[in-house]
């Protein structure tokens, strides 16, 4: 622009410029407006995706910032990597509460503020852990069940009745590891008939030890999220200990040849419980977080979170998502009465919490699952 | 006297932003983290101390040794194998194609580095699964299907994928700087064009050679990526065998000592080659 354009400026200059200002302006005048909230989850993958927060964040004009783990010790690693406040709100799997409250990780809960009375199972209530001094630390969200998982083609639904399966001569190197000791361990513990997997004594130990040694030359690899998804997919592992529906109801959606169900052994629960993080500048959203989690609409995305799916543990939410997607419902045995619901496999006893190990340290597991990897 | 030490400023004045670089991020961190492998670990936490429990505890463990030598045993093949391969193509560029032929050649190389090597490692998840193209090859002429994913042979392919374009290209350099004097004068005194490979060109571009040949390895020997999502975690190499001991109970101090040795081995591997590189004949 010349000189006497600047004293004397056509429409289209004042257009331009007046564009260029208000672009130029504009963080600042959005930033004043919105005063959105940032909230800083620790969980595992999924729960800080938009399927799962966005109406909550949408709602409350809150922004999710998600740090992601895999595995209840490499969650303890990171919180005790930063400084005291760093997350609002700590997803953590249920085995995980008593040793983030040991730690001083996380804030005390009022009971009051969530709907216990609508839990589906009473024991989930006073779930282990959560619970010190008749004080609450930890809300239990959803939960879901590790069994067999395996390629429907290779090996047939009788044959994973029984975790013996994967012994089977015909799958030598297609069977493949969640890359994480606790439940896969936790499995050949059940296989050995431990009533309680994660509370054996020395010889017990000593025994699912040479069971899980025996399984390592039909073992084709040990895979974390993304690689376990990928080898039942394309069909390069054919059976997968560790893990459950949560991988493969996301593959059977997509058409996959897979399925997951408790053997005859019994299979494992994991938990998964929402914290609010010691020092959080958010509780009040922090909590409101959490007993979204904890409503019907929680509930229902929280089931069908895309990572992976879960059980809705609340009657509300049982019934919201079966009025929501029944389907889902059903495939996954969330409906009063089915043979394969939740609850009520629990109530038979074949189900039993993953946990830590009671009478060995973790440290204990987790080195011979390094001499299981290495061997 | 002025001069001089006009001289000696201007000449630490360009000296010290790699000085000041090199002491903050790489002397410093090395030292902490050679520090903190005499740490130990409770409850989670890392306790300053002076122990050598980690130390114990892993060069102890016959696992870690196992973990050892299949690292370097991988990284050996993939360098010995990148260098082999791509002498030929290093050789048709530096001496077999004109001047523009070859920054096209060379500028084709570089391109892979544009892309995630995590993206092109999933990508060869695709060709070398059971199902994959590799498999359907080898099905077609009777010798499959084969799987080459998660075993060794996906590792050594992943090594490659993340280095041999770059030792072609270092390579090709260090063969296109060499005096084509020198092979006139062999073929002059009647060398046949073998004989000029082994006894005039390759020496006379030894040290090119062998600084690629490192990078191979030491790119290799602390790759995660490919003995994780191709080799399939199995056994584990000494990076995975890292990222284990701090993601379950949050051994940094064990990883430490993983990664002090790592960086020993690679020092004495730089050491080695490069003494053979400059090593004067007779």
């Amino acid at each position: 622009m010349n000189k006497k354009s600047l004293l004397k400026p056509s429409r289209r200059d004042v257009l331009k410029y007046g564009v260029a200002s208000s672009a130029l302006a504009m963080p600042f005048v959005s930033r004043a407006w919105a005063d959105t909230v940032e909230l800083n989850m620790l969980a595992w993958y999924g729960h800080g995706e938009p399927d799962v927060v966005a109406e909550f964040e949408a709602a409350n004009n809150v922004k999710f910032k998600p740090k992601y783990y895999a595995g209840g010790d490499n969650m303890l690693a990171l919180i005790a990597q930063s400084p005291p406040g760093t997350f609002d709100v700590i997803l953590s799997d249920a085995e995980f509460v008593q040793q983030l409250n040991e730690a001083g990780y996380i804030d005390e809960l009022n009971a009051a503020d969530y709907p216990f009375d609508d839990f589906l199972f009473d024991e989930w209530k006073q779930f282990p852990g959560h619970w010190k001094d008749g004080k609450l630390y930890s809300a239990m969200v959803r939960c879901g069940h590790l069994g067999v998982s395996y390629n429907t083609t290779a090996i047939s639904a009788e044959e994973a009745q029984s975790y013996n399966c994967y012994w089977k001569p015909e799958i030598k190197g297609k069977v493949g590891h969640f890359d994480w000791h606790l439940p896969s361990l936790g499995q050949m513990s059940l296989l050995n008939g431990n009533a309680s997997p994660f509370d054996i004594d020395e010889a017990a130990w000593g025994a699912v030890k040479e069971k899980t040694k025996s399984l390592r030359p039909q073992v084709g690899g040990f895979f974390d999220y993304g690689g376990t998804f990928n080898g039942l997919k394309n069909g390069e592992m054919l059976a997968m200990a560790g893990i459950g529906d949560w991988i493969t109801g996301v593959l059977e959606k997509d058409g996959a040849k897979v399925a997951s169900v408790v053997p005859k052994e019994g299979g494992i629960q994991w938990t998964e419980s929402w914290s609010i993080g010691k020092g959080t500048k958010n509780a009040d959203i922090a909590k409101k977080f959490i007993q979204y989690m904890l409503s019907p609409e929680g509930q229902v995305h929280s089931a069908r979170m895309a990572a992976y799916p879960g059980f809705a543990i609340t009657k509300g939410g049982r019934k919201a998502l079966n009025e929501k997607d029944p389907k889902e419902a059903q495939r996954t045995g969330q409906v009063d009465g089915a043979a394969n619901d939740p609850v009520s496999l629990i109530k038979d006893g074949r189900i039993k919490y993953r946990g830590v190990p009671k009478q060995q340290s973790l440290e204990v597991w987790n080195d011979f699952w390094s001499e299981y990897k290495g061997s | 006297m002025a001069t001089s030490q006009h001289r000696d400023f201007y000449a630490w004045f360009w000296r010290l932003p790699l000085l000041v670089w090199q002491l903050l991020f790489f002397v410093v961190p090395l030292g902490f983290m050679f520090v903190m492998s005499f740490w130990l670990v409770k409850n989670y936490r890392m306790t300053p101390a002076f122990a050598f429990d980690n130390w114990a505890k892993m060069l102890g463990w016959n696992i870690f040794w196992n973990s050892y030598l299949y690292t370097f045993s991988l990284a050996l093949v993939a360098t010995i194998l990148a260098s082999l391969l791509a002498f030929p193509a290093a050789y048709g560029l530096a001496f077999k194609v004109n001047e523009t032929t070859r920054r096209w050649a060379l500028f084709f190389l570089i391109i892979p580095f544009f892309t995630s090597y995590l993206v092109r490692v999933y990508a060869w998840q695709v060709v070398l699964a059971g199902n994959g193209v590799i498999s359907a090859m080898l099905a077609w002429v009777g010798l499959g299907p084969l799987s080459l994913l998660n075993t060794a042979y996906g590792t050594i392919i992943g090594y490659l994928t993340l280095a041999f374009p770059l030792v072609v290209i270092l390579q090709t350099i260090s063969l296109a700087s060499i005096d084509g004097r020198l092979i006139e004068a062999a073929h002059n005194l009647g060398c046949g064009r073998l004989r000029t490979v082994f006894a005039v060109i390759i020496p006379a571009a030894k040290v090119g050679l062998i600084v690629a040949a490192l990078f191979c390895f030491i790119l290799a020997f602390g790759d995660f990526v490919s003995p994780y999502y191709l080799g399939g975690s199995k056994p584990p190499t000494l990076s995975i065998m890292i990222i284990d001991s701090t993601k379950s109970g949050q051994q940094w101090p064990r990883a430490a000592v993983i990664a002090v040795v790592m960086i020993l081995t690679l020092l004495a591997v730089a050491f080695a080659s490069v003494t053979t590189a400059y090593r004067r004949r007779g």
